[in-house]
């Protein structure tokens, strides 16, 4: 019958009795023998004699030995016993030898840690599941290219409806916008630009998230002309309406028109990401146009899946759907052929996935070298103390029991190294997730249970890894043989070389691998730094803002705004010039616009051509240092309605007047009236990039002085300044105030950071995986070192007959360096052959270099060589400064 | 010898508490003796496991111990029932008593019918 606190009182005495204190059970061997000499008493009285009644009687008693041990187990934890001797006996070695403990403590260290805080990122990031009711049901969908096998285009409104009405497999489908407003003060608070999005009224209900406060969307609220209502996100609410739960039923201004606020969503919610901080129904802010519309693609659309109903067959229905569209309506503009789509996990996680997997690969191999280097420590320490293994088997001690103590070694050194290593991997995780520009929820990255228990599993693994080989070989080799080989044999330690040759040979074919692919990612990224935008870059400096109807509805008011903003900017001191535009170059794709060419032959039916749509005033290209290959730029009095002007880049000219001159050809552009208006092509600039990694694509720039009220209102002013363009910063947002006090600035930043944000995280991660590397071969160069010199040390006496002999010392300096470069050739062409595999799977997040780039490859050769032969150079002198007469008298 | 039977795990503590508490204090070998008798010979005990099972109650509060003369004058530890370890035998004899029982009625079952 268990009795759990008389169990615990029992377990308490037993803990004592381990010290020696337990009150029970002393005075064992006196009661023992009182017992054994009433047993004896009682066989005499029966006849026996003495010899025979203490014969009879220890068989009773089961041997005078096994009851002592038996009690002695029962008095104290023997198990714990056990295990407290071997950490004792561990941290005593270790003591001795302080410096090789600090050493492969803070290795182990460094390599747990990497490793915890990547799986902690890895995990928050790509592995958690979405807070989301059922995240598994949830997919993204995307416009599909058949012909273009991982095309996923943003949706069509019309598409999407079909779709929704249509599609069996879904249970919800929900379509959502970027989009963003400039939220007015109400009790003289700035004015301010919130991220924000448009979402069908569906949107929350299929992600399966309730507001925490008020309600959700209806289908009455999204419709067009309906009363305006908005859902804030938790951080808005609590940062601007200081968590004051009265602000559902009331009204906030957004572009100057009022908004009643019917929900709050919870805390949590950070979906698309984090910066969108308020959400409006659809129909109601879209374009009429545009819901109609299967051309105009701009919609994310997420939904959910049917229970049972598998990915594929949902998204193939919705492609028959889709099928149908574009044959009904492609003649008329383009539509696109198919629908794909993805777990919406994967949307959001996107990019970051391919490079978050790459340094986890890094680190596995970066704890993989400690862990080797690590072994063969030991291996060296165990050789060193053969003898006194040797003795100790002699004595009676079990292999097993010396193998647990060579383990308890490692494992000390690699959970002293943990613990170092967890505090790290906080410490890391926060910096990674930090220096990482727009990491995917990012927010939800923090360590947890399971990251410990990450921790502490990979520190056991290490641990028993590092320490098995080493205990392994320690105690194999018979007794006899160590303790004969006192003297001068040099074999019997040659096998245990060849054992630590082989670790150096795994790890220096790791580092070699490390090298490569850290070499390619930190050229690629030079690549990526190097690459010309096609415009200034230096002392320039922009700021974006949106001009909101009702305010500013008419051509002549906004194209007036332009203007006496620019002449006032221009006017001030420090400002060389300006401009103003939609997006700069290496700021995003944006959007494009389907092009026609009147003087061109017709396109065959549902042939459709289109070009990337910029704005710009006369100033801007001059202020941006696009040169002007041929023609002019617009002119002051290309405003309003004289707006059928266009300048298009070098591309665009090449694309589509491949053999003729394009100044004075016209381009047709259906906005949204029908017949489209013709643009006259007034000139050719440089091409620019509009994000740094891709290729150059056609563009064409409207006059951004038609104040036309869609697209001329979405203004990025640049600014070219004689120096450092910072200090401008305040003085224009202080004229923008006095011109419209309601008009919030935001994305105040130099080119330099708009440059800079494109490369940051190729930046980052080569940067991480060059120091992985660089520590690898700092750590295999060590163990290289270590290798040697316990060689040099092993053949002292050999090296010193060899000198008596007659040997030269330029001979031994070479038989030494070739010994220790042996392993790092053999590592050497391992690790070239397992680079040719790593390379390839890194393949995808390399730009404009090739897997198997020779420089790289080269150098990485060199270094390692020049490295080894350094790490050799050291113990190879030594050798050949051998004195013979000292090596044959240390014997 | 050789039919003789072992002790089950877990049923020796009863026979030491119920030894215990029929003699009262007695020393480790008496209380062998004493089991071996009263199970009429056909126990075949090993003295030495009898130990531990005596240190294991007494860690547990079930016994005491303290020094005392044997018959002969010997010196000997002698054993007895603590407040714990007499409502313990009570409670592990219902136990027993019941378990024993309840398996008489599936060993002859022909007393029911």
């Amino acid at each position: 019958m268990p009795n759990l606190p008389r169990a615990l009182r029992a377990l308490w005495l037993r803990v004592r009795g381990m010290f020696g204190s337990g009150r029970v059970g002393g005075d064992f061997a006196t009661e023992v023998e009182s017992h054994l000499a009433m047993d004896i008493e009682d066989g005499v009285r029966a006849g026996l004699s003495r010899e025979e009644a203490r014969r009879q009687a220890l068989i009773r008693l089961g041997g005078l030995e096994q009851v002592k041990i038996a009690q002695r187990e029962r008095r104290g934890l023997p198990v714990v016993e056990a295990l407290g001797r071997d950490v004792a006996y561990g941290v005593r070695t270790l003591r001795k030898n302080p410096g090789f403990a600090i050493v492969s403590i803070l290795v182990i260290a460094i390599g747990i840690g990497a490793n915890a805080a990547l799986f902690t990122v890895v995990r928050s990031v790509l592995l958690r599941p979405l807070p989301f009711a059922d995240p598994d049901r949830l997919v993204m969908m995307y416009g599909h290219n058949p012909d273009d096998p991982d095309s996923r285009n943003v949706v069509a409104a019309g598409d999407f409806y079909e779709w929704q009405k249509a599609s069996q497999g879904f249970e919800q489908m929900a379509i959502w916008r970027w989009s963003g407003y400039n939220l007015s003060g109400e009790k003289n608070e700035l004015p301010e630009m919130v991220s924000a999005a448009y979402g069908s009224w569906n949107i929350f209900t299929t992600l399966g998230v309730q507001p925490i406060l008020g309600r959700s969307f209806t289908a009455e609220d999204d419709r067009s002309g309906a009363n305006r209502t908005v859902i804030l996100d938790w951080s808005l609410f609590k940062r601007r309406f200081n968590s004051d739960p009265t602000i559902v039923g009331k009204a906030i201004r957004l572009n100057s028109q009022t908004y009643t606020v019917v929900g709050v969503l919870p805390s949590g919610f950070t979906y698309p990401d984090a910066e969108v901080q308020l959400w409006t129904p659809y129909r109601l802010e879209e374009n009429p146009q545009n819901i109609e519309s299967h051309f105009n693609h701009m919609g994310h659309v997420v939904a959910r899946l049917r229970p049972g109903v598998s990915i594929e067959q949902a998204t193939e229905e919705a492609s028959g759907v889709q099928h149908q569209l574009f044959l009904r309506y492609n003649n008329a503009g383009p539509v696109v052929k198919a629908v794909s789509s993805q777990p919406l996990v994967n949307d959001v996680v996107g990019e970051v996935k391919k490079p978050l997997y790459v340094l986890m690969g890094a680190v596995g191999c970066l704890l993989l070298i400690a862990c080797l280097n690590l072994s063969n420590l030991l291996v060296a320490r165990a050789a060193a103390r053969r003898k006194e293994i040797a003795i100790r088997t002699a004595l009676g001690s079990s292999r097993a029991r010396l193998c647990r103590e060579q383990l308890t070694e490692s494992l000390l050194i690699c959970v002293a190294g943990g613990a170092v290593g967890l505090v790290l991997a906080v410490w890391a995780t926060r910096w990674l997730t930090t220096r990482w520009v727009d990491m995917p929820r990012a927010e939800a990255v923090h360590p947890d249970g399971v990251v410990v228990a990450f921790a502490v599993g990979i520190t056991l693994v290490t641990g028993i890894f590092s320490g098995l080989l080493p205990a392994i070989s320690a105690t194999s080799s018979s007794v006899l043989s160590a303790l004969q080989d006192a003297s001068r044999a040099i074999d019997g330690s040659l096998a245990r070389a060849t054992l630590r040759k082989t670790l150096l040979t795994a790890e220096i074919a790791l580092t070699v691998v490390l090298l490569v692919c850290a070499g390619l990612l930190f050229k690629s990224f030079l690549r990526l730094r190097s690459v010309e935008l096609g415009c200034r870059t230096d002392n320039v400096l922009t700021m974006k803002f949106f001009l909101r109807r009702p305010k500013y509805e008419k051509t002549g008011r906004i194209a007036a705004f332009h203007t006496e903003f620019l002449e006032k900017v221009r006017g001030l001191p420090g400002v060389e010039a300006a401009g103003l535009t939609n997006v700069v170059p290496g700021d995003g794709y944006y959007g494009d616009t389907p092009i026609e060419f009147p003087e061109h032959p017709p396109l065959p039916p549902g042939v459709h051509q289109f070009a990337i749509y910029r704005t710009a005033d006369p100033g801007y290209f001059a202020a941006m240092g696009i040169p002007l290959i041929k023609g002019r730029v617009f002119t002051e009095d290309m405003r309003l309605t004289n707006d059928k002007y266009i300048v298009i880049n070098q591309q665009f000219a090449r694309e589509f007047f491949s053999n003729e001159e394009p100044i004075g050809k016209h381009v047709k552009v259906r906005w949204e009236s029908d017949p489209g208006d013709s643009y006259e092509v007034i000139g050719v600039v440089g091409d620019t990039l509009y994000e740094l990694n891709r290729p150059v694509k056609s563009m064409v720039w409207f006059p951004i002085l038609s104040g036309n009220p869609v697209e001329s209102v979405d203004v990025m002013l640049i600014v070219h300044a004689h120096a450092d363009p910072a200090g401008l910063a305040l003085p224009i947002q202080k004229l923008i105030a006095q011109m419209d006090p309601d008009l919030p600035v935001s994305r105040v930043l130099t080119m330099e950071q708009i440059v800079g944000e494109s490369t940051a995280n190729s930046s980052f991660s080569a940067t991480l995986v060059l120091a992985f590397a660089g520590l690898s071969l700092l750590l295999a160069a060590v163990g290289l070192y270590g290798v040697l010199s316990y060689l040099v040390t092993q053949r002292t006496t050999e090296i010193g007959i060899r000198i008596a002999l007659g040997a030269r010392r330029g001979q031994l300096l070479q038989l030494v360096i070739l010994d220790g470069l042996r392993p790092a050739l053999l590592g050497l062409m391992l690790g070239i052959a397992g680079s040719v595999a790593a390379t390839q799977l890194i393949r995808s997040v390399l730009y404009a270099t090739r897997p198997l780039d020779a420089v790289v490859f080269v150098s990485v050769i060199a270094t390692l060589l020049l490295v080894a032969t350094i790490a050799c150079l050291v113990p190879a002198w030594r050798a050949a400064r051998v004195d013979p007469i000292q090596a044959l008298r240390a014997e | 010898m050789g039919n003789k039977a072992d002790v089950w795990q877990g049923t020796l503590a009863l026979m030491v508490l119920k030894t215990l508490e029929t003699m009262g204090p007695l020393h480790g070998y008496g209380i062998a003796r004493r089991i071996e008798q009263t199970s009429g010979d056909l126990l075949s005990l090993n003295y030495g496991t009898l130990y531990p099972a005596l240190l294991k109650l007494e860690q547990e509060g079930y016994i005491k111990s303290s020094w005392g003369a044997s018959e002969n004058n010997r010196r000997a530890k002698y054993y007895e029932l603590t407040k714990a370890g007499r409502t313990q035998v009570k409670k592990e004899a219902a136990d027993w008593e019941q378990t024993t029982a309840i398996l008489a009625r599936f060993l002859s079952p022909a007393e029911e019918a």
